[in-house]
């Protein structure tokens, strides 16, 4: 019954929200909203969890002296810092994110500093992903660096000076005049092409999959065939 | 002296311009009342909304200054009293009142408020609100819905009665031993992220099945497997799963509750503690499988830095690019779905994936057919205009709401 009691109870909420997507009617109409509200308190609790899980491993590292325990310490120290001025901002100015508390100010001038420069990272990062898939190794990777080629053209302002760069070349060639295809944009037009019609193809394809896939996963799940989330194999 | 000589057709033409003045005046109000008036029950909700409708007025124009909007006003006597409840922009021919309360007869009229004057629409009613039981308007969504299940719950039976059903090599999921090995001959931990999602997320629940997977070996091989979590919900499954495989292979006591820790719920502090994990402990296998967003290329460029082999996994179709970019296999979309069933060939979850695969070859027949209707429609437009209606309400029908 342990082992049963789980999946009665996905098998219940599974049907029920199915119904529910149906039934405007109350007290179905609003029962998937219901359960989200449910949902976010049990989440709200088990960051409690994660507290703790977070707490131990680090003191755990400082106890034993790993690798970068050190930054334990600070994290530690951060993190208790953040939630005391959590609780003196809620308490001094009614909410801790009330402007010019000092919960906002870590906030402003801290929090989102860092998560600017991780971000910024990204394009770093790109540029050695970028690197490595566009070598011209196989006929695949050669389409898919000519194609990335342009869109990035087209997407950027030398795009369009180059377009009218090679206009003037070929229009030096005598007997040509070229200078009405000037302001075509042909690389822009390329890269709304493909962005248009290849891209959201292969998109469009791969997500069809996607919710099919999710339906019958959610099939699997509801009828107990799909047990991972309960660690039952 | 200055005198004034007022002739009889003077006068007639004075009275006669006085009355055409008043004659335009009786048709410019006539033809800026709010005209065709009608209210009704709005379709397929859980009741408490009428929605009042009407034309819009010719004064309603892009550039007339004069006009200003409409105002909307309810009673539940024909007489009145009536009160105003909301207003309409200009250009809007439309008005839900969402204050309605179930079974009770309303009217309603509407203004048209102008700078210096306003024009009052007739009476309507008595409407009333109520829920309805079924949304006609998702008819096609439960088609659908009870054709997959049947063909899913089908498929199963099959199976179940000794079919074979074939199942198609995933790359990805072959590679996960050689990847779990290569950690092990090479004395490194192993590296497994669920990115950001949480578990409510489908795929979040189809990594839980291949964390199992990797978590057994790991145990059989005695690899240290790291998960840092985003999600403490996910991080309790995560456990649990880990704890259960490590069970299974009989090393319950190699299991350490601290190698499956929560970082945080910010996704780039979560992206720089994973990164730093990486950096210290140098996994020689990492797994990405799950929900992820822009932190994904962040993670796994600072995974190829370190020379571990990589296998992704995602539903999130804008990170794949990047996964394929930089990993050495990476399961794209449905492969993820799949990978319980791939991992665990029993009947009922290959019948179930059959059932899936049956589903979506007749989705490709359906747009397949609606792309060659409507192309013909299209070709057709002047000759026979009939398809390109029917085409049209093929496509209104397959449109979800």
């Amino acid at each position: 019954m342990r082992n049963q009691l789980p999946l009665i109870i996905v098998f219940l909420t599974g049907v029920l929200l199915i119904v529910t997507f149906f039934i405007p009617h109350e007290p179905f109409g609003s029962l998937e909203q219901r359960f989200l509200v449910w949902f976010s308190i049990v989440s709200g609790f088990t960051m409690l969890l994660g507290l703790d899980s977070l707490t131990r491993y680090h003191l755990i590292k400082i106890r034993d002296k790993a690798s970068g325990w050190a930054y334990s310490i600070v994290l530690l120290v951060g993190l208790f810092l953040t939630l005391g001025l959590g609780f003196y901002s809620w308490a001094r100015y009614q909410s801790p994110f009330t402007l010019g508390s000092p919960f906002m100010y870590l906030y402003t001038y801290i929090i989102i500093p860092l998560q600017a420069t991780m971000f910024a990272l990204l394009a770093f990062f790109i540029a050695s992903a970028a690197y490595r898939a566009f070598r011209a190794r196989t006929s695949e990777a050669t389409m898919l660096l000519v194609a990335a080629a342009l869109v990035m053209l087209g997407r950027v302002p030398l795009g369009g000076w180059l377009w009218q760069k090679i206009v003037d070349l070929v229009d030096l060639i005598p007997g040509t005049n070229l200078a009405g295809l000037k302001n075509l944009e042909i690389f822009a037009r390329i890269n709304d092409w493909i962005m248009d019609i290849p891209q959201t193809a292969a998109k469009r394809g791969i997500y069809i999959g996607i919710v099919l896939g999710g339906i019958a996963m959610s099939i699997r799940i509801i009828l107990g065939i799909e047990r991972s989330y309960t660690s039952g194999s | 002296m200055i005198t004034f000589r007022i002739k009889i057709w003077q006068i007639f033409l004075f009275v006669l311009l006085i009355n055409l003045f008043l004659g335009l005046n009786t048709i410019y109000a006539e033809e800026n009342v709010p005209a065709n008036l009608n209210a009704f029950d709005r379709p397929n909700d859980a009741g408490k909304a009428i929605v009042v409708q009407w034309q819009t007025i010719p004064a309603d124009t892009i550039g007339s200054n004069n006009f200003i909007g409409y105002e909307i006003y309810r009673s539940e006597n024909e007489q009145g009293p009536f009160e105003a409840i909301g207003a309409a922009l200009k250009g809007s021919g439309q008005y839900e009142d969402q204050t309605t309360i179930d079974g009770r007869k309303y009217y309603y009229y509407v203004k048209a408020i102008f700078k210096d004057t306003v024009f009052s629409s007739t009476v309507i009613g008595p409407v009333t609100s109520k829920a309805q039981w079924f949304n006609t308007a998702r008819i096609n969504v439960l088609i659908f819905t009870i054709i997959i299940c049947f063909l899913v719950v089908w498929y199963i039976e099959r199976a179940k009665k000794g079919d074979k059903l074939f199942v198609r090599r995933i790359s990805g999921l072959d590679a996960i031993d050689d990847a779990v090995g290569r950690a092990t001959e090479m004395g490194r931990p192993i590296l497994f992220s669920f990115g950001l999602g949480t578990l409510t997320d489908v795929v979040t629940i189809s990594a839980l099945s291949i964390l199992g997977k990797i978590a057994k070996k790991s145990a059989e091989y005695q690899t240290k497997l790291l998960v840092p979590n985003y999600d403490p919900i996910v991080m309790t499954a995560a456990q649990e799963t880990v704890k259960q495989s490590y069970l299974e292979a009989g090393r319950p006591d190699l299991y350490n509750e601290n190698n499956l820790p929560f970082l945080t719920t910010d996704q780039f502090g979560y992206a720089a503690g994973v990164d730093g994990i990486m950096l210290r402990e140098k996994p020689g296998a990492v797994f990405w499988q799950g929900y992820f967003f822009a932190e994904a290329l962040i993670m796994a460029e600072t995974a190829h830095t370190i020379g571990a082999i990589q296998i992704a996994g995602t539903t999130a179709i804008t990170q794949l690019p990047f996964f394929i970019a930089s990993c050495d296999y990476t399961l794209i979309g449905e492969e993820m779905f799949a990978a319980s069933c791939y991992l665990k060939p029993d009947p009922q979850m290959l019948g179930s994936l059959k059932g899936e695969d049956t589903a979506k070859a007749i989705i490709m027949i359906i747009f397949v057919c609606l792309v060659v209707i409507a192309t013909i429609g299209a070709i057709l437009a002047k000759p026979m205009p009939i398809i390109n209606q029917i085409s049209e309400q093929l496509q209104n029908w397959f449109t979800a709401r």
